[in-house]
């Protein structure tokens, strides 16, 4: 059976704007690594297409220590909650290999 | 008559009305408009090759001073029309900022018509671009003193936002655009001129049809932002217009660069504006700043307003 290891996803949907601050809050406070994928969708702020530049979302998934993920997210929290949608999602994840993340 | 390629506009609008289910993949959207700013920075770069730069400077000038200025002229109206200091600053920053599709329609309409303009207009609005936006943040900052923007927060850094501005796609393809067309000349230009010159108003239409369905969308929030917001799409492009044409009046350019200047002051950016002050303002309401531009300001420009600026310029004389 292959060892795996326990680890935090952290999933952040976010308008496109804020792209460049949250990978660089993310990787000061400990991230390794970052996906992101552009995504459409509705919340209670309204629909958001895609279809152009002020109306584009992304899913920013980060892969860390719990501490790091809960790190990332009260800042997030603190820095963007008040003036942007941003929505964040926890969930346990398992990785093969913990010291790439 | 309306140019051909406002028609289109108008069919995207009619597709969001309808709830057609037509979409145009936003990778399409997006070479569009890259191939549009990269095009007509060309053509500009051609005439640019044949002037000397130097004569050019008090154009360039006027330009920024006028996108400077243009937010400053807003604000204290937008204010006086109940809009939170943010918001007033965030829209001041997309009227000073300009539309590079309205340049288009508007230079599309004056060849039609056989009126002459400055053909290194592109120029015009490579400058335009900036000027405002830095006008916009210093409005903001300028009403937030005391609540100071959080330390780190994405928009605190001057730096940033001035490369963001500087180097954003709208700029740099632009400006790319026109230094290659200077570079190469016509010679230079000739074999790519069957992509990058011909096919031009095509690309235009098709680009129209995706705005007219962005637009389309838009115009359904109005109602939501109520009288403001129309007064504000409605208002400002002829009062801009006049200051647009005032300056190149004052610059003696021909009745084609006239009309040019007064679209490019009437109309408001919808690409870099509302990203820029995203990040730049975030207290302030993007949707109402878009709403205004893209909703209203852009398709009253397209329909009603090149044609009144066109017939102010002549108007002016030559």
């Amino acid at each position: 059976m292959t060892t795996k290891y326990r680890k935090t996803q952290l999933v952040i949907v976010a308008e496109a704007a804020l792209e460049k601050a949250l990978v660089r809050d993310a990787c000061a406070l400990g991230a390794q690594g970052w996906t992101v994928v552009d995504v459409r969708g509705a919340g209670r702020e309204g629909v958001r297409e895609g279809a152009w530049e002020a109306d584009r979302t992304i899913e920013l998934k980060l892969i860390c220590d719990e501490a790091v993920a809960d790190a990332i997210a009260e800042q997030v929290m603190a820095r963007y909650a008040a003036d942007y949608s941003v929505s964040l999602t926890f969930s346990e994840v398992r990785v093969l290999r913990p010291d790439r993340f | 008559m309306f140019d051909v390629v406002v028609l289109f506009f108008g069919l995207g609008v009619l597709a969001r009305w309808v709830k057609s289910d037509l979409r145009l993949p936003e990778a399409l959207y997006e070479t569009l408009s890259i191939y549009l700013l990269l095009a007509i920075g060309l053509k500009g770069g051609l005439e640019l090759s044949r002037q000397p730069l130097a004569a050019l400077l008090p154009e360039v000038a006027a330009c920024l001073a006028m996108g400077f200025l243009i937010p400053f002229l807003l604000y204290p109206l937008l204010r006086a029309l109940k809009l939170p200091a943010p918001d007033a600053a965030a829209v001041g920053a997309h009227y000073g900022s300009v539309s590079v599709v309205t340049f288009a329609v508007a230079t599309a309409t004056l060849t039609r018509q056989g009126i002459a303009y400055e053909s290194h207009a592109p120029l015009w609005v490579a400058v335009l671009e900036g000027p405002g936006l830095v006008a916009g943040i210093l409005l903001a900052r300028r009403a937030q003193r005391g609540s100071a923007v959080a330390q780190g927060a994405p928009g605190s850094r001057w730096s940033e936002l001035l490369h963001d501005v500087l180097f954003g796609k709208s700029v740099l393809l632009l400006l790319g655009g026109l230094a290659i067309g200077a570079v190469a000349g016509d010679g230079g230009v000739a074999p790519i001129a069957a992509v990058f010159i011909t096919p031009f108003k095509g690309m235009l239409a098709l680009f129209l049809l995706e705005l007219g369905l962005v637009a389309g969308a838009r115009l359904a929030e109005v109602r939501r932002f109520g009288l403001a917001v129309a007064v504000i799409g409605l208002g400002a492009p002829p009062v801009l217009a006049l200051v647009g044409a005032a300056v190149g009046w004052a610059l003696g350019l021909s009745t084609g660069g006239v009309a040019v200047l007064a679209t490019l002051a009437a109309s408001a950016s919808y690409i870099a504006a509302p990203t820029a002050m995203r990040i730049a303002v975030p207290q302030a309401n993007a949707a109402l700043s878009i709403t205004a531009a893209l909703g209203v300001t852009f398709p009253f420009n397209i329909v009603i307003g090149i044609p009144l600026y066109i017939e102010l310029a002549k108007r002016l004389g030559p």
